[in-house]
C-alpha cells in the first residue's frame, strides 16, 4: 500500500512540486497565483463541487490529496515537521508570504519529490493544457465548477488508483491501523455524509475526522514510500492537534484544499493547477492564464456555490481555509483545515462538507495512501469496503479535485494521482489490509457504479461546452446537455483519448489506441436541436483546395479574409468571392456568429449535384419489406404479425419535418424458395402477385407498381397485407432462399433507380438450390480450437459480393431473423454489415410472447431518422491519419466509408494512427463528412469537427482518455480479429496490450515504487474490470450452451455499437428495486455486477440493452411480491411472463415506469425475463454477473485484477 | 369405265388422296424417266360425314417389321379364318373376336366401299383438349384492347372442359396461375434466360409427388389432369376473362428510339416447357399472339435498337442478318420439342412490320400450327381468322386434330421417299423407307400435331422394281396410310386408307401410263417439291432445278408466285405464303399458284377468265382468288359509274346488282377459307389496284400495247415476260435437242 501511495505520492508529488511552486507563487504574488491557482481553483472549486455531490469532497481532497500527498511525501521525504510547518508557515503565513514560504518548502519538497516525479512533472504540462482549455473555458468557468464537482468520478478513479496503491502497499498495514481508528471516526462522519455517500464520505470524514489518522495514513503512505512511515506518523500527529496544520503534513492535499478555498481566492486554486500547469501549462499557459482568472473568478463562484450550497458558514470557512491554506499550501492543511473544520461543516451541510471533506478527504486520501497499508487496504482490497471506499472516494475525490475537473489541465493531476490510484493487489492487501488478506475484498478495487456516480454528480448538472480543445466529455451513463461550440458533441463522436501523444514512438509506448467512435447521425436530445443545413450555392461546400477538408471553425482566414488556411493540411485556399467577409480585429470573419460552419461542431451542407451519382439529383429513397412465408414463418405467427402491423407502420416513414406525408416509397416482398413480388399499384382493384421462381438469376418482375407511394395505395396495401397470411396459411414449404432475396430487393432498387432499404423478415437457414444456399456447419467441437475462428467467417463469398453491389446501389439490408435452429447468422449477417444494416434475431419466436419486442423493434428500425448511399470519409491534421475503420460499412478504398444506409444508432469506429508529428501547439483536428441522401432525398452533407491536444508527456496522455471508448475500441477490435485469429489469442493480446498500457503509465507517470503495487491511471482505473468484461463475453469465451449463431449475432452488434451501448453491454446495469422511491422520477443508484451483492429479499433489474432480467430473491418481502406480482407467494411467480402485472400501486406503476424508461433508452427493445432465485433460468442470468467467475472460465473481477497485476509487473520487470 | 379423270375425282373424294400417276411404271428406270415421281398428295383428315366410326380396333399384320392393317385388299380364307398381309404376305390368324367371319359375314375393313376406315380406340383416358394462349402485351392500346375481346370471345367457343392457360409477356414473361382468390398470381420469367422443362418444373412447382403417381394407377383414369397453369374453361371462366381484361401494357419504359423488349423466345420456350412436363403426347394448342418481333433473349430476331431494322432478303442474302441463324435454332428446337409431344405451335403475327416469321416457321411448320399475318389485331382479317379456328362441323367438335402421326405401308416394289408438309420425321426406318430422301425422308412414320380437315402432305415414292424383274400383267402395288390421331372429342382415333394403283410396263402400255397422269396433282406435287427446296436453298437455283426438271403452264406462274419469288416481299411474308401453300389441299394450292379470276359484265352471268392483262376491260367488274386476297377490281366505266352512283337509282337496278354480284361471291369465299383473305375492293387506278396487275399475265406491256389490239385490256407496266414469250420459248426449247 504504502509503496503504492508512494509512487502515487511521488507522481503527485512531481505534480504538486510544480504546484506547490505554484502555490508559492500565487500564495505570494497574489496575480501570479492567482492565474496559475485560477486554474486549480477551477479544478479545486470544481473537485469541491464533486466532493459534495459524491460526497467525494475526497475529490477536492484529491486535489488537495494530490498536493497533501506530494507534500505529504515532499514533507516527509524532506522530513514530516518541515511539512508541517511548511504547511503551517503557508496556512499561518499571509498567503503570500507564508505561502512563499511554504511553497519554498513545497517546492523544496517538490524538488525532493521532484527527481522521483520527473516523469510526473511532464505529466503535468499536460495537465496544464488541460489547463488551457480550462482557460478557454472562463466564460465557462462557472459550469466548469460545477462540472468539477462531478468530475467527482473521476477523482474517484484518482481514488480508486489511490486505492490501488493503499492496496499494494504493505504500509498499508500500517495505515489501516490508522484507518482502523478512522473508521471508528468516520462512522461518524459517515453519519454525517451517508446521505451522500456514506463509505465514501465515511472515508472522507473520517479522514477528515480522523485528519490524524488520515495524516498518519498519509504518512504511512509516505513512509512506506519513503521508508519513514515513522515521520509519516510523526507527521500525522502533527496533524491531529492542529488538524489544518495536520493537514498541512497531509499538505499537500490541504494545500490545495485551502486553495480551494482560496479559490475564492484564486491563487490557491491556482496553485495547485499551476502546480501541474506550470510546465506545461505555462506555455499552453498565455490561454491558461486568462482562463485562471475566470477560474479564480469562478472559483470563488464555485466556491460560493459549492458551499453557498454546502453553507456560507463553509465559505466562511473557506476564508479560515485561506487563512489555512496557506498552511495548506501543503494542500493538506487545507484538509485538516478542512478536517477540522470539515467535521463541522459536513455534518451541517453535506454539500459543502464535502468539499470541506474533499480537503479533509484528501487527507483521507492521502490517508489511504500514506496509510496505504490501511487505505491501500481500502483502496485495493478496502477501497471498495467501507474504509476503501472512504479511500477511494477520498481518493477519488481528491483525485477528481485534480483530475476531475481539471482532468484536461489537470491532466498533471490525474497523472500523478492515477499514479497513487495504484492498487495494491494481493500482496499488498494482506499487509495492507489485514482483513483482506489473501484476497482482495472487491470492495476495494475500482467500483463502476462509483465511477459512474460520481460523474453524473460532478458533470451531470451542468451543460458539456465543446469550445475547448481536448476536454474529455462527461461519461456516457451521465445525463447531460452539449453546447456546442466549435466541437462536435460527444453524442457523434468520442474518442478514446482527448490528449493525443505527438508522436507515433509514444503512442506505441502507451499503447493506448487512438480511435474515435463516431455516430454520424446521432439523434439529439430536443433542447440541443437539430443541425443547421448550410447551403453554399451552386458551387458547393467551400472545402480546402488540397485535401478537400470543409469549411469550419479550425479554418484560418488569412489576408484579410481573401483566404483561407486549411487546418489540416495547411494548404492556402482562395476564398470565392460570394464567400468573402471581412474580419475583425481578432482575425475572425465578421460573420463568423451567422455561419454554423464558422463556428459549430456540427453542421449539414446541402450537397450539389456533383455529389449525387451520376451526376443526377437522387430520387425519394424506397423501403422493401421482404416476408419469409414458409411454413415455419407462418406457424410461429411471424407472418400474420408482420403483416397486420406494417398497415399502421406505414403511416409512420421516416419524413422530412417539412413534408406532410413521407416521401419514401415501399415495395412488398414474401418467399419462400421462390419470390413473390406483389404490384399494389394504386389503380388496381386487387394486388397481383408475380412469382419469381427462377432464383438462380434474380430480377425484378415488374417495375410500376411495385414502388408506391403508401398514401396512393393505401387501399391495395391494405387488401394484400390482409390477405398475405391467408394465401399461404396452409403453405407446405419448409425451405427457403436468402440470397436471392437480397438481390430482389437490390434489383427492384436498381430499376427504379433510387436508394434504398431493405427490411427481411427470414426464418430458417436458406437450403434451397439457388445462390447463396447454405448448409448446417454448426460444430461445437470447434469452439477453442484454432478453427473457431472459421465459425466467424462466412460459408459462401457470395454474400460478400453480393453486398458490394449493394453499396454500389444504395440499397441498405436490416435482417429480422426468427430462427428455431441455426441458420448461419454468420454468413447472413454480412450483407447487413456491409451495408450499414441492422441483425435481429428472435430465437425460437412466438407470436404470443416475442410480439412485442420484435415489433417495438420493428416501429424503431422503420421510424428511425436515416441517410441513404452515405459515403463518409474522416479527415485529420497532418501528422495522424484514419487508418482502421469498425462498423457496418463497405469499404472499397482506404479511405471512404461507403453505407448503403446509415442511420442514427449506427456508429464507425475510426483507428487512428501517426505518420508524422503532431504539435502540442496546434492540437489535432479531424473532421467527419458524411455525404448521404436523406429521407426526403435530398442530398446532403453533414459534417463533425473535432480538434483535441496534443501531448508529450506521457501522463496528459493517461490523464485524458476515455476508458469506455478505448473498451468499446478494444470489444470492436478483438471481435473483429477472431475471424483472422482464435479466440485464445485474441484474448491474450487484449490483455497483453491493456497490461502494456497500465505498464507503461506506471513506468513513465507514476513514481517508481515496488513492484507490488498496482497502480492505475485515474482514467483507467475501470480498465481490468471492463476489459475482463470483454474477455469473457460470449464471443470470445462463450458458454457451452451458446449457439455459433448468437455468438456470431452479437459479435456483429457489438461492431457499430456506440459507446453507450457498449459499456452497458460489457458492464450490465443491475438496479435494486426493493428499497424504490416511488415518489422520485430518479432511477435507484445503480450495484456493481456480483452475485454477493444480491439480496435474498431483493428485487434487481438487469438490464444490458439486450436483455432485461427481473431477479427475484426468494425471501422477496411478502408486501413487495404482492405489489409487483400481485401473488401470495414467491413459487406463484410465473417465469414466464413477459410483462409484469399492471396493479394499482405506486410501487407496480413506478417498476413499470422504470423498465419502461430504460427500453426507452435502447435501440433495441427488451423482453422482461423474470428469473427466480435459484431458478433455472438464473444460470443465464448469472452470466450477465460480470464481476463474477463464470461457468465458462471467465475469471471474477478480483482474480482478474490479480492477474493483470501481475501481467504488469512482468512487463515492468 | 370411268375416264380418269372420274376415277381421280372419286378416289379424292373417298381417300383423300391424288396421285401424279394413277398408273404406275414398273421399274426404277421407267419411273426415273417420268420425271415426276410417283407421289401423292394426301389429305389424312378428308372431310368423311358419311364415315361410320368403327368402335374397335384395328387388325394388325403379326409381322413386327409390318404390321399393316387389315383391309380390303387382302386375301382372307374364311374357312382357316387366315387373311394375307397384301404387303408382306404374311398368314395371320384372326383374332378370336373373328370368329363368326365368312363370307357373308365381313367386317367392315374388308368390304371394298371401306378403303378408307376410321377406327375410334376405346381404351386409354379420354384427354381435355388444351389451349395455352401465349400473349405479347407490348403493342398499343387499341390492339391489345382487340386482341383482349378476341381471347375473351375465344373462351365462349371452347368447351367446357377444354383446359386453358395463359402466359403473357413483354420484357417478362408471365404465366399466370389461373383459378386464385383474391390477389392474382403469376410465375415471372427473365426474357434473356431460356429455360430447360425440367427448370421449368422446378420453378412453377410442377413437380409431381413422386409416390401418388404409380399407386394411382389405372384406376382412376378420369382424374381430370389439370393443374394451377392449365385449367378446365367451366372452372375459370370468370377468373380469366377479368384477368384478360386487366391486362396492362407492358410497364417497363421504352425509351425514344427503341423497340419495346419483347421476350417471345423465352415465352413460347416455357409455353412448350409447360405442356412439355404436364401434358406430353396429348393433344394441346400454343396460340401465340405476337405484335412485333422479339427483341431480347434466345429468338432475337432484331436488336431493341430502331435504328437497326429487321433483317431483309437483301441482309440474308448478304449474310447480314446477324441474329436469324441463332433464332432459327432457338425455334426449330422448340418446334422438335413441342412436335415430340404433340403440341401445336400457331403464330398470329399481327404487325405493319415483320416479326420475325422467318425466323418462326417452322413452329408452325412443323407441328401443324397455323400461321396468321396480319397489320393489326384490330383487323377483320385476324378476328375472323382467329374465330375460323374453332369452326366446328356438324357433330359440334371442332374440325382440328391433335397430335397425329401418319403411317405409310407400300407394296414392295415402292418405298417411300419423303414427306412435305406440316410434319417431323418420327425417324422410323422400316423395309419400305427409300434410301432417296425427298422432303422429310428416311423415316415410315411422321408426326403431325396438328390437322384439319384441309391439311394435306404430299408423300413422294420410289419404284425400285429392278427393270428385269418384270411385274406380272394385272398386279398392283399399294400403299396404306394410318393415321393415328386425336379427336376433338378427346378419342384417340385410328383412319386407315388402303389404295391400290397398277403397275405397267412403260414400253408397252406407255398410252395407259399417260392417260393416268393428273396434271394438277403433279404441278403442286413438284411445287412443294419446289417450295421446299426455295426454303433450304438458294432461289435461283430452284427456278433453274425447276426449269430444267419440267415446263408446263402452272411453272409459269408458280415461278412469279410468291413462293419461289422473293422479290418485293419480306422475308417473313414468304415464310407466311409458303406455310400455307406447304399446307393447303390441291384446290387450295392451285389457286395460290394460278389465281382464279372472274368476269362480271352485262354481257352474261359470270364466267372465268384468263389470268391475263386482257382481260381487264372497263365495262367488266373482276374477281380475283389469290388464295391469300379477293380483290374485286371495277373497270373504268363501272367505277364511274359507280361513282356517280347510279346503283343508287330504281332504274339502275341491274348495276346495283351487278356490282353486288361479286361482293357475294366474295363473302361466301371469305366465310369458308381459312385463313380468311384479305378482301380488297379496288376500281381502276385505285392503289390496291397493284395486286390484280401484279398477278396477271402481262401479254400487254408498255412496250408492246400497240402490237396488240388498242381496245382491250390494260396494259402492265413491267419487264417480265408474258406467258406468250415464255411458251414461245418453251416451244422452242421443247423441239430443240432435249436436254
Amino acid at each position: 500500500m504504502n509503496l503504492n501511495q508512494q509512487p502515487h505520492m511521488a507522481s503527485p508529488y512531481a505534480p504538486p512540486q510544480p504546484g506547490y511552486q505554484m502555490y508559492p507563487q500565487p500564495g505570494y504574488g497574489a496575480p501570479h497565483p492567482t492565474q496559475q491557482y485560477a486554474p486549480y481553483n477551477g479544478h479545486t472549486s470544481l473537485y469541491q463541487q464533486g466532493a459534495p455531490p459524491a460526497g467525494y469532497s475526497p475529490y477536492s481532497g484529491f486535489a488537495t490529496k494530490t498536493y497533501a500527498a506530494n507534500v505529504l511525501s515532499d514533507s516527509f521525504s524532506s522530513s514530516p515537521p518541515n511539512l508541517g510547518q511548511g504547511r503551517a508557515p503557508p496556512v499561518s503565513g499571509a498567503p503570500p508570504v507564508s505561502a512563499s514560504d511554504s511553497y519554498s518548502q513545497y517546492a523544496q519538497g517538490n524538488v525532493q519529490n521532484g527527481p522521483p516525479s520527473v516523469p510526473s512533472q511532464p505529466q503535468r504540462p499536460p495537465v496544464s493544457q488541460s489547463y488551457a482549455p480550462a482557460t478557454v473555458h472562463p466564460g465557462t468557468q462557472p459550469t466548469y465548477h460545477q462540472p468539477y464537482e462531478a468530475p467527482t468520478t473521476s477523482v474517484q478513479q484518482i481514488t480508486g488508483h489511490m486505492a490501488g496503491m493503499h492496496i499494494g502497499g504493505p504500509a498499508p498495514n500500517l495505515a489501516g491501523s490508522t484507518y482502523a481508528p478512522p473508521p471508528s471516526s468516520q462512522p461518524m462522519s459517515s453519519a454525517a455524509f451517508t446521505s451522500t455517500g456514506p463509505p465514501n464520505y465515511t472515508p472522507q470524514l473520517a479522514s477528515a475526522s480522523q485528519p490524524p489518522s488520515s495524516m498518519s495514513m498519509t504518512p504511512g503512505p509516505p513512509p512506506s514510500m519513503y521508508g519513514a512511515p515513522p515521520t509519516s506518523q510523526p507527521s500525522f500527529p502533527g496533524a491531529p492537534t492542529p488538524p489544518q496544520s495536520a493537514f498541512a503534513g497531509v499538505t499537500p492535499a490541504a494545500p490545495p484544499v485551502s486553495q480551494q478555498s482560496f479559490p475564492t481566492g484564486a491563487p490557491m486554486s491556482q496553485p495547485h493547477y499551476s502546480s501541474v500547469p506550470t510546465s506545461s501549462s505555462q506555455p499552453s499557459m498565455g490561454g491558461p492564464v486568462l482562463q485562471q482568472p475566470p477560474f479564480g473568478a469562478v472559483p470563488p463562484a464555485s466556491a460560493q456555490s459549492q458551499f453557498p450550497g454546502a453553507a456560507q458558514p463553509p465559505v466562511s470557512q473557506p476564508s479560515p481555509y485561506h487563512s489555512v491554506p496557506p498552511a495548506a499550501a501543503a494542500g493538506f492543511p487545507p484538509p485538516g483545515g478542512a478536517t477540522v473544520t470539515a467535521p463541522p461543516r459536513h455534518p451541517g451541510m453535506q454539500g459543502p462538507p464535502f468539499a470541506n471533506q474533499s480537503m479533509s478527504a484528501p487527507p483521507a486520501s492521502q490517508p489511504n495512501h500514506t496509510g496505504a497499508g490501511m487505505p491501500p487496504g481500502p483502496p485495493i482490497g478496502g477501497v471498495q469496503g467501507p474504509p476503501p471506499q472512504p479511500g477511494l472516494q477520498g481518493f477519488h475525490p481528491q483525485q477528481n479535485g485534480a483530475f476531475g475537473q481539471m482532468r484536461p489541465p489537470q491532466s498533471g493531476y490525474a497523472a500523478p494521482y492515477p499514479g497513487q490510484q495504484n492498487f495494491g493487489i494481493q500482496p499488498p492487501p494482506p499487509a495492507a489490509a489485514p482483513p483482506a488478506q489473501k484476497r482482495l475484498d472487491p470492495d476495494s478495487i475500482p467500483s463502476p457504479i462509483q465511477v459512474i456516480e460520481d460523474d453524473k454528480a460532478n458533470k451531470g448538472s451542468e451543460p458539456f461546452i465543446t469550445g475547448v480543445r481536448g476536454q474529455v466529455p462527461p461519461l456516457v451513463t451521465t445525463t447531460f446537455q452539449v453546447k456546442d461550440q466549435g466541437n462536435a458533441s460527444p453524442r457523434f463522436i468520442r474518442c478514446t483519448a482527448y490528449n493525443m501523444p505527438c508522436t507515433s514512438d509514444m503512442a506505441k509506448q502507451s499503447q493506448v489506441p487512438l480511435a474515435a467512435i463516431i455516430k454520424p447521425l446521432a439523434t439529439l436530445p430536443p433542447d440541443e436541436g437539430p443541425l443547421h443545413l448550410v447551403d453554399h450555392g451552386e458551387g458547393g461546400p467551400i472545402r480546402c483546395n488540397r485535401c478537400k477538408a470543409y469549411m469550419c471553425p479550425y479554418m484560418q482566414f488569412i489576408e484579410g479574409g481573401r483566404r483561407f488556411q486549411c487546418s489540416f493540411c495547411s494548404c492556402v485556399t482562395d476564398v470565392p468571392p460570394h464567400y468573402f467577409q471581412h474580419l475583425d480585429h481578432t482575425g475572425r470573419r465578421v460573420d463568423c456568429y451567422e455561419r454554423p460552419e464558422l463556428h459549430l461542431g456540427s453542421y449539414e451542407f446541402l450537397a450539389t449535384v456533383d455529389y449525387c451519382k451520376n451526376n443526377k439529383l437522387p430520387q425519394p429513397p424506397a423501403f422493401i419489406f421482404l416476408i419469409d412465408v414458409s411454413y415455419n414463418a407462418v406457424k410461429s405467427g411471424l407472418v400474420a404479425v408482420v403483416c397486420e402491423e406494417l398497415k399502421t407502420l406505414l403511416d409512420h416513414l421516416p419524413r422530412e419535418s417539412v413534408d406532410e406525408e413521407s416521401r419514401i416509397r415501399v415495395g412488398f416482398v414474401t418467399y419462400n424458395k421462390v419470390l413473390h413480388f406483389y404490384n399494389v399499384k394504386s389503380s388496381l382493384a386487387q394486388p397481383q402477385m408475380m412469382v419469381v421462381s427462377d432464383v438462380s438469376e434474380m430480377f425484378v418482375p415488374l417495375l410500376d407498381g411495385f414502388l408506391v407511394s403508401v398514401g396512393e395505395s393505401r387501399v391495395v396495401i391494405n387488401s394484400l397485407l390482409d390477405q398475405i397470411p391467408e394465401i399461404f396459411a396452409d403453405t407446405r414449404e419448409t425451405e427457403t432462399v436468402f440470397g436471392p432475396v437480397v438481390q430482389a430487393g437490390l434489383e427492384a432498387l436498381k430499376a427504379a433507380d433510387c436508394a434504398g432499404k431493405l427490411f427481411i423478415f427470414h426464418s430458417s437457414l436458406p437450403i434451397a438450390e439457388a445462390p447463396g444456399k447454405l448448409k448446417n456447419r454448426e460444430d461445437k467441437k470447434l469452439v477453442g480450437t484454432d478453427k473457431e475462428k472459421s465459425l466467424f467467417q462466412p460459408q459462401v463469398s457470395f454474400y460478400g459480393n453480393l453486398a458490394k453491389e449493394c453499396v454500389a446501389q444504395g440499397c441498405c439490408v436490416d435482417i429480422f431473423l426468427f430462427p428455431n435452429q441455426f441458420v448461419d447468422v454468420t454468413t447472413l449477417s454480412v450483407v447487413a454489415c456491409s451495408t450499414g444494416g441492422s441483425v435481429y434475431k428472435y430465437s425460437h419466436f412466438q407470436a404470443q410472447t416475442d410480439r412485442d419486442r420484435f415489433l417495438n423493434d420493428l416501429r424503431r428500425d422503420v421510424q428511425k431518422p436515416m441517410g441513404f448511399d452515405a459515403v463518409m470519409r474522416v479527415r485529420t491534421s497532418t501528422g495522424i491519419r484514419a487508418t482502421d475503420f469498425f462498423g457496418s460499412f463497405y469499404m472499397s478504398n482506404t479511405t471512404d466509408v461507403e453505407l448503403a444506409g446509415l442511420d442514427s444508432d449506427k456508429t464507425v469506429t475510426v483507428e487512428f494512427r501517426h505518420d508524422d508529428k503532431l504539435s502540442e501547439d496546434t492540437g489535432a483536428f479531424m473532421q467527419c463528412a458524411v455525404l448521404y441522401t436523406s429521407c426526403s432525398g435530398q442530398r446532403r452533407l453533414r459534417v463533425h469537427n473535432l480538434s483535441v491536444s496534443c501531448c508529450t508527456q506521457l501522463a496528459d496522455l493517461y490523464r485524458n482518455c476515455e476508458t469506455d471508448a478505448v473498451i468499446s475500441y478494444f470489444a470492436k477490435h478483438a471481435y473483429r480479429t477472431v475471424l483472422s485469429s482464435p479466440t485464445k489469442n485474441v484474448r491474450d493480446v487484449l490483455v497483453n496490450q491493456c497490461a502494456q498500457i497500465l505498464a507503461c503509465y506506471r513506468k513513465n507517470c507514476a513514481s517508481p515504487s515496488s513492484a507490488g503495487q498496482l497502480i492505475l491511471p485515474e482514467c483507467m482505473k475501470l480498465l481490468p474490470v471492463y476489459l475482463n468484461c470483454v474477455l469473457k463475453s460470449d464471443v470470445l469465451q462463450p458458454s457451452a450452451e451458446l449457439s455459433l449463431d448468437d455468438r456470431a449475432y452479437l459479435r456483429q452488434l457489438v461492431s457499430c455499437m456506440d459507446v453507450a451501448e457498449s459499456h452497458v453491454f460489457f458492464y450490465p446495469r443491475l438496479l435494486p428495486l426493493q428499497k424504490l422511491d416511488v415518489e422520485g422520477d430518479a432511477l435507484p443508484v445503480a450495484m456493481r455486477d456480483s452475485e454477493e451483492r444480491l439480496s435474498r429479499a431483493g428485487l434487481y433489474l438487469l438490464e444490458n440493452g439486450l436483455n432485461l432480467f427481473l431477479w427475484v430473491g426468494s425471501a422477496i418481502p411478502q408486501d413487495l411480491l404482492h405489489n409487483v406480482f400481485g401473488t401470495a407467494s414467491f413459487s406463484q411467480i410465473d417465469p414466464n411472463m413477459t410483462s409484469l402485472p399492471v396493479l394499482d400501486n405506486p410501487f407496480s406503476k413506478r417498476i413499470r415506469e422504470i423498465i419502461e424508461s430504460i427500453r426507452a433508452q435502447r435501440s433495441r427493445y427488451m423482453k422482461l425475463m423474470v428469473v427466480k432465485q435459484d431458478d433455472r433460468l438464473e444460470i443465464l442470468f448469472k452470466r450477465f454477473l460480470v464481476e463474477d467467475k463464470n461457468s465458462s472460465g471467465g475469471a471474477s473481477y478480483v482474480d482478474f485484477l490479480c492477474h493483470m497485476h501481475k501481467e504488469i509487473r512482468q512487463l515492468l520487470s | 369405265m370411268a375416264t380418269f379423270q372420274e376415277f381421280i375425282q372419286q378416289n379424292e373424294d373417298r381417300d383423300g388422296v391424288r396421285f401424279s400417276w394413277n398408273v404406275w411404271p414398273s421399274s426404277r428406270l421407267e419411273a426415273t424417266r417420268m420425271v415426276v415421281p410417283v407421289a401423292v398428295l394426301f389429305t389424312p383428315l378428308k372431310e368423311r360425314p358419311d364415315l361410320p366410326p368403327i368402335q374397335y380396333e384395328p387388325v394388325l399384320c403379326s409381322r413386327a417389321t409390318c404390321r399393316a392393317v387389315l383391309n380390303p385388299l387382302c386375301q382372307v380364307d374364311y374357312r382357316a379364318k387366315l387373311w394375307a398381309c397384301n404387303f408382306c404376305y404374311q398368314r395371320n390368324q384372326f383374332p378370336p373376336t373373328y370368329a363368326g367371319i365368312s363370307e357373308m359375314n365381313q367386317p367392315a375393313e374388308l368390304l371394298p366401299q371401306f378403303s378408307t376406315i376410321e377406327y375410334v380406340v376405346q381404351r386409354g383416358p379420354q384427354m381435355p383438349l388444351i389451349f395455352l394462349y401465349v400473349v405479347d402485351t407490348c403493342m398499343e392500346d387499341d390492339d391489345l384492347q382487340a386482341l383482349k375481346e378476341s381471347l375473351q370471345m375465344s373462351l365462349s367457343l371452347l368447351p367446357p372442359t377444354a383446359l386453358v392457360g395463359l402466359i403473357t409477356f413483354g420484357r417478362m414473361i408471365q404465366v399466370h396461375e389461373l383459378g386464385c382468390e383474391g390477389i392474382s398470381k403469376s410465375y415471372v420469367f427473365r426474357g434473356t434466360k431460356d429455360l430447360s422443362a425440367k427448370q421449368l418444373q422446378d420453378m412453377l412447382g410442377l413437380t409431381k409427388p413422386a409416390g401418388t403417381q404409380a399407386g394411382r394407377g389405372p384406376q382412376v383414369p378420369q382424374a381430370p389432369p389439370s393443374n394451377r397453369f392449365l385449367q378446365p374453361v367451366q372452372r375459370i371462366d370468370m377468373n380469366l376473362t377479368d384477368l384478360l381484361g386487366e391486362l396492362q401494357r407492358d410497364p417497363w419504359p421504352v425509351t425514344q428510339g427503341k423497340r419495346p423488349l419483347r421476350s417471345l423466345g423465352v415465352a413460347l420456350s416455357i409455353a412448350v416447357g409447360l405442356l412439355e412436363c404436364t401434358f406430353p403426347n396429348t393433344g394441346a394448342r400454343i396460340m401465340t399472339f405476337i405484335g412485333g418481333p422479339a427483341t431480347q433473349g434466345p429468338g432475337m430476331v432484331v436488336g431493341d435498337e430502331l435504328k437497326s431494322p429487321i433483317r431483309s432478303w437483301h441482309d440474308i442474302e448478304k449474310d447480314n442478318a446477324k441474329f436469324m441463324k441463332k433464332a432459327t435454332k432457338h425455334y426449330e428446337a422448340l418446334a422438335n420439342r413441342a412436335s415430340a409431344n404433340g403440341h401445336i405451335i400457331d403464330i398470329y403475327a399481327c404487325a405493319l412490320d415483320q416479326t420475325g416469321l422467318l425466323e418462326m416457321k417452322c413452329c408452325a411448320n412443323h407441328t401443324g400450327g397455323y400461321m396468321v399475318m396480319a397489320d393489326s389485331f384490330n383487323t377483320s382479317l385476324f378476328k375472323q381468322t382467329f374465330q375460323r379456328v374453332f369452326n366446328k362441323d356438324v357433330q359440334g367438335s371442332f374440325k382440328m386434330a391433335f397430335a397425329g402421326t401418319l403411317e405409310i405401308k407400300t407394296s414392295r416394289e415402292l418405298k417411300v421417299s419423303g414427306a412435305i408438309g406440316p410434319c417431323v420425321s418420327l425417324n422410323a426406318k422400316g423395309p419400305c423407307v427409300s434410301e432417296n430422301e425427298i422432303g422429310t425422308g428416311g423415316t415410315c412414320q411422321w408426326k403431325i400435331c396438328g390437322l384439319d380437315q384441309n391439311s394435306t402432305l404430299a408423300l413422294y415414292f420410289e419404284v425400285v422394281n429392278q427393270h428385269n424383274a418384270p411385274i406380272p400383267q394385272g398386279g398392283r402395288g399399294a400403299v396404306q396410310f394410318v393415321t393415328q390421331y386425336q379427336h376433338s372429342s378427346g378419342q384417340r382415333r385410328i383412319r386407315v386408307t388402303t389404295i391400290a394403283r397398277n403397275w405397267a410396263d412403260a414400253q408397252t402400255q406407255i398410252q395407259s401410263i399417260a392417260a393416268s397422269f393428273d396434271q394438277e396433282a403433279s404441278a403442286i406435287l413438284m411445287a412443294r417439291l419446289a417450295v421446299y427446296r426455295a426454303e433450304t436453298e438458294e432461289g435461283p437455283d430452284v427456278l433453274r432445278w425447276l426449269d430444267r426438271q419440267l415446263i408446263r403452264l402452272f411453272m409459269f406462274h408458280l415461278r412469279r408466285s410468291p413462293f419461289l419469288q422473293v422479290f418485293n416481299n419480306s422475308p417473313d411474308e414468304s415464310s407466311y405464303y409458303r406455310h400455307h401453300f406447304m399446307r393447303q389441299d390441291l384446290t387450295q394450292s392451285l389457286i395460290m399458284i394460278q389465281p382464279i379470276l372472274y368476269a362480271y359484265s352485262f354481257n352474261g352471268p359470270p364466267e372465268p377468265v384468263l389470268l391475263d392483262s386482257s382481260s381487264i376491260l372497263p365495262d367488266r367488274i373482276l374477281l380475283m382468288d389469290t388464295f391469300f386476297q379477293i380483290l374485286i377490281y371495277h373497270g373504268e366505266t363501272v367505277a364511274q359509274w359507280r361513282k356517280a352512283g347510279y346503283q343508287e337509282m330504281p332504274e339502275y337496278e341491274n348495276f346495283r346488282h351487278l356490282l353486288q354480284a361479286p361482293v357475294d361471291d366474295a363473302q361466301e369465299i371469305l366465310h369458308s377459307r381459312f385463313p380468311m383473305p384479305r378482301y380488297i375492293d379496288t376500281e381502276h387506278g385505285g392503289s390496291q389496284a397493284r395486286f390484280l396487275l401484279s398477278k396477271v399475265n402481262p401479254s400487254q406491256t408498255h412496250n408492246n400495247m400497240y402490237a396488240w389490239g388498242q381496245e382491250s385490256g390494260a396494259p402492265i407496266l413491267t419487264d417480265d415476260v408474258s406467258l406468250q414469250v415464255f411458251m414461245d420459248h418453251l416451244k422452242k426449247l421443247a423441239v430443240s435437242s432435249a436436254a
